[in-house]
């Protein structure tokens, strides 16, 4: 019984895998492009994955390892396996579920769609990329799954990719991704030159051991971060996420609202007890950092999908600064609860877009609560989820965050206040900019009454998965307290683990044990929930001034802060910045090397023909004169021999009797 | 001053010479045949000579019979092919005879 | 002085003397006749070394036949005009060279030679030891010496009555 059960796992990897091939190869034959097998088999998958969690929940952690290669020379040979414990179980639920509501809902977003079958076998080949990530046990094996969501990543997001701006965006994607791969690939390499495995129970175990400690861990933990900087698009490697949304909207909600983009957390969540205390500074600062700079964005901008990319950015710089204050459950917590509801923003932004027949631009919008009332109900529910108001799932992750902010802040004093201050300026941020999108998406007035009129609600495919993901923002599903998760089912079943290092110092830093530090949560909830409260009431409040009574004239105000809003509507000019440093200087070395491919080795390669060309016309000159002169030559002297040798053949033989006696003569000379 | 070996043979010498040289410089067939027969007899006389000066008894004399045999049978059929020279080129000058060169 | 050795010399020089003539002449018909004279001091330069039998025979069949015959074979091919020229540009000089070459070689070999000169014969007539040895010694040579007159005898009667055609 145990034995089968262990292989579900793998099973459930595979679904996927086998849509994506299904799809691929016979798409076309099937009836509606196969589209409802790759429905049924991820909804399949989903279950399945349910499954393994209650098997889970029963019998505890368990992995399943095989031998992979060997390097021979000893014992240098690798493993592969997955391993299924708390964090793995809840990202396969998260995966599955988002990745089957997004198969649902894209039946009719992408209806007629000319690459149907293609968009559908990718989603399948995503989502066997991403539960292949969160299943394995092996950083190198996860570095390789790493890699596919990447590829499956640019295939989706260039998916129209006859238009230039889909090229380019897919292209951004990559390369900002694989310059976070770089830092995780030598952060791979720091651990197997000193700890010799791949293996992550393996490799804590080295860590424990002590083989690896000092500045070496810091900057390995570092570099693996660097990992999910690129992934999870934080500060510097953001720029790519916004760009992104060129691609379809089922497809923003699948990948980079609740999947790909929570990897690099998911990552940071599995290395977190061997990162040291600089390392987990480095971490905090930099989630801080990117939710601060994203929710400035948010505020001014007009396209309702990259209002909700910089908010996705902002709150993954909550997820990831929440693992770095050491509160690694909470962070995860986030994760789960801000999938849910983020996905139901995306795919209610699909449904207005889908409604308004593909318009993005929300200044063209308003007024459709009352034409699409369903999408309007869950959007709410999403937005108040996502602004941490009580009774949403969203209240009780961000709260958790908050207060771990503040006890961090506790423990090690000083310069470490500006991260609560920076969590709670985002939090008031975030209620400001996603009710100010609600307001004018939904309420007020239709400002373009041409598409207003044609906008109805959406169809049955669409609106089933927001009903579900908005029901999913509810606080009761994760615990029954709804103003403290401590006590629900997620909450128990996923502990933040215990630092190999606690008790280190860094130059800021400290780890505490986990006694300590739950204490000193406890002591800061209920003033971190009022906080919360009373930040996002605030930007509530401002949202509704600005936008909805229009007590303060908006434009004017515009005017005034001309410098700022600029700066902020042009996303703090981080592209154009990169466009003139790093761009510039890359370009710069292709057109050297073009140059000196052009001149010099072409050059060179045409030298060696000219001096070819030289030598076979010398040559062939030579064979002309010399040759074909001693040639004639020798042909004329015979000639001449011969015509006078010809002589001697007179046909008389007068002549012949002479030069027999001539003969004779020589002969009694020769033998007198 | 005795008449001695060497006197003939010097003799058959000398016509052996001029009759060499009446077969090579000569156009005339017939007189090519005639310098044939003077070679002929300059041998003759030095085989009559060692008959009789030399240790060979009449042996010498008896080649010389057969020797003008065989002279007599060439004559006879040389001139046959002369007169068939004649009647085909209509000369006997040898080197006029000459449809087989170039 | 004997006379053998006068008659020698005088007959000699005839000998030679009308073989020059013979090769310098331009008429055929002198040089015939040269050789009529020639063959005859042959005939008599036989008889001074004891060789009756063989100077008769060279009077017979070398003048009265082989003579005979050449005369005939002039007579028959001869031209209207007769142009006989000896200056051979190509052959003169090369063949008086060669041949007097090839004489001074034999004269000097015959000279240098040291011969194993006997007595010479006695005087008894020839004819019967030449008959003797002919039908004794040198039967097959004579056998096939009559053979070859035969064949002589028929191919040129048939050569020369073929050329009639």
């Amino acid at each position: 019984m145990d034995n089968t059960l262990h292989y579900l796992p793998l099973v459930i990897l595979l679904i996927p895998m086998f849509s994506f091939l299904l799809l691929a190869f016979f798409g076309n034959q099937l009836p509606r492009k196969g589209d409802f097998i790759a429905v049924t088999l991820l909804f399949i998958n989903l279950a399945l994955s349910l499954f393994v969690m209650f098997v889970f929940a029963q019998t505890g952690k368990y992995s399943f390892t095989v031998d992979w290669f060997d390097l021979g020379k000893g014992n240098t040979s690798f493993t592969a396996g997955f391993v299924i414990d708390e964090l793995s179980a809840i990202m396969l639920i998260v995966v599955n579920a988002i990745s089957a509501f997004v198969h649902l809902f894209s039946v009719k977003y992408m209806e007629g769609d000319a690459k149907y079958k293609k968009y559908y076998s990718y989603l399948g080949l995503f989502t066997f990329s991403m539960l292949g990530l969160v299943l394995t046990n092996n950083i190198l094996l996860m570095y390789v799954f790493w890699e596919l969501v990447g590829v499956s990543s640019y295939l989706l997001i260039g998916f129209w990719y006859e238009k230039p701006a889909p090229q380019e965006a897919a292209k951004k994607a990559f390369i900002v991704n694989r310059i976070g791969d770089v830092g995780f690939f030598i952060g791979i390499m720091i651990i197997f030159l000193t700890l010799g495995t791949f293996n992550f129970t393996d490799i804590f175990a080295g860590v424990a051991a002590g083989q690896l400690q000092g500045g070496m861990l810091t900057a390995a933990g570092i570099l693996l971060f660097c990992g999910a900087i690129g992934k999870s698009a934080q500060f510097p490697l953001h720029v790519w996420l916004p760009d992104a949304m060129e691609g379809p909207t089922p497809v923003s909600a699948l990948i980079h609202a609740a999947t790909m983009v929570a990897a690099g957390v998911y990552l940071t969540a599995r290395i977190f007890v061997m990162l040291s205390a600089d390392a987990l500074t480095f971490v905090t600062f930099i989630g801080a950092i990117t939710a601060f700079i994203s929710a400035t964005i948010a505020i001014t901008q007009n396209d309702i999908k990259k209002v909700l990319a910089y908010s996705t950015i902002s709150q993954l710089g909550y997820m990831i600064m929440a693992i770095g204050v050491g509160a690694m459950s909470f962070g995860m917590f986030h994760l789960v609860t801000h999938a849910f509801f983020k996905a139901c923003l995306f795919l209610t932004a699909g449904s207005v877009i889908y409604g308004m027949h593909h318009i993005q631009d929300i200044r063209e919008m308003g007024g459709l609560r009352k034409k699409m009332p369903v999408t309007y109900y869950t959007f709410l529910m999403a937005t108040l989820a996502l602004c941490g108001i009580p009774l949403t799932s969203g209240f009780l992750s961000k709260d958790s965050i908050l207060a771990a902010t503040l006890a961090f802040a506790h423990i090690n004093g000083g310069i470490t206040y500006i991260i609560p201050v920076l969590g709670f300026l985002v939090a008031g941020l975030t209620a400001f900019y996603m009710f100010r999108l609600l307001i004018l998406t939904f309420l007020g007035e239709p400002k373009n009454m041409e598409k207003y009129d044609h906008c109805r609600e959406s169809p049955f495919q669409m609106t089933i998965p927001l009903i579900v993901l908005s029901v999913l923002s509810f606080f009761a599903f994760f615990s029954f307290n709804p103003f403290s998760a401590d006590s629900g089912w997620i909450m128990q079943m996923m502990k933040t683990p215990e630092s190999l290092l606690t008790g280190t110092r860094g130059i800021i830093y400290h780890i505490v044990d986990r006694e300590e530090y739950t204490e000193l949560l406890h002591h800061a909830h209920y003033p971190a929930m009022f906080l919360s409260l009373g930040v996002a009431g605030l930007g509530i409040l401002t949202a509704f001034v600005f936008y909805f009574w229009k007590k303060v004239n908006v434009d004017s105000l515009t005017e005034k802060i001309k410098p700022i809003y600029n700066f902020s509507l042009n996303k703090w000019y981080f592209d154009e910045f990169y466009s003139a440093t790093f761009i510039a200087f890359t370009m710069g070395i292709s057109r050297l090397s073009a140059w000196i491919d052009n001149k010099i080795v072409d050059g060179a390669v045409n030298g060696a023909a000219t001096v070819t060309s030289w030598t076979s016309t010398a040559s062939g000159k030579f064979d002309n004169i010399v040759v074909d002169g001693l040639v004639n030559l020798s042909g004329g002297l015979v000639g001449f021999f011969g015509l006078v040798f010809r002589k001697f053949q007179t046909g008389k033989i007068q002549t012949y009797i002479l030069f027999l006696v001539f003969g004779i003569i020589v002969l009694y000379f020769l033998f007198r | 001053m005795e008449i001695g070996l060497q006197h003939y043979l010097i003799i058959s010498a000398i016509l052996f010479g001029i009759g060499l040289f009446a077969l090579i410089s000569r156009k005339n067939a017939i007189l090519i045949l005639m310098g044939i027969e003077l070679i002929l007899n300059a041998a003759n006389i030095n085989l009559v000579a060692f008959s009789h000066f030399g240790g060979i008894g009449i042996d010498g004399q008896m080649i010389t019979i057969f020797v003008i045999i065989l002279a007599v049978s060439e004559a006879a059929i040389a001139l046959a092919i002369v007169l068939n020279l004649y009647n085909h080129f209509s000369t006997v000058n040898v080197d006029e005879a000459n449809t087989m060169k170039d | 002085m004997n006379y053998s050795t006068v008659l020698f010399y005088i007959f000699a020089l005839i000998t030679i003397g009308s073989a020059v003539y013979l090769v310098t002449t331009k008429n055929i018909m002198y040089s015939a006749v040269a050789l009529f004279i020639s063959l005859f001091s042959i005939a008599v330069l036989y008889i001074l070394l004891r060789a009756d039998f063989i100077a008769i025979t060279q009077i017979m069949v070398y003048v009265g036949g082989i003579l005979i015959l050449l005369l005939f074979g002039i007579m028959l091919t001869r031209k209207v005009t007769e142009v006989d020229i000896t200056s051979n540009a190509l052959n003169v000089i090369p063949s008086v060279i060669f041949a007097v070459g090839i004489t001074a070689i034999l004269i000097v070999i015959m000279l240098t030679t040291k011969w194993n000169i006997r007595a010479p014969l006695n005087n008894e007539v020839t004819v019967n030891q030449i008959g003797k040895m002919m039908l004794t010694g040198y039967l097959l040579p004579f056998e096939i010496a009559s053979i070859v007159l035969l064949v002589a005898l028929i191919g040129s009667a048939m050569y020369a009555r073929k050329s009639k055609q």
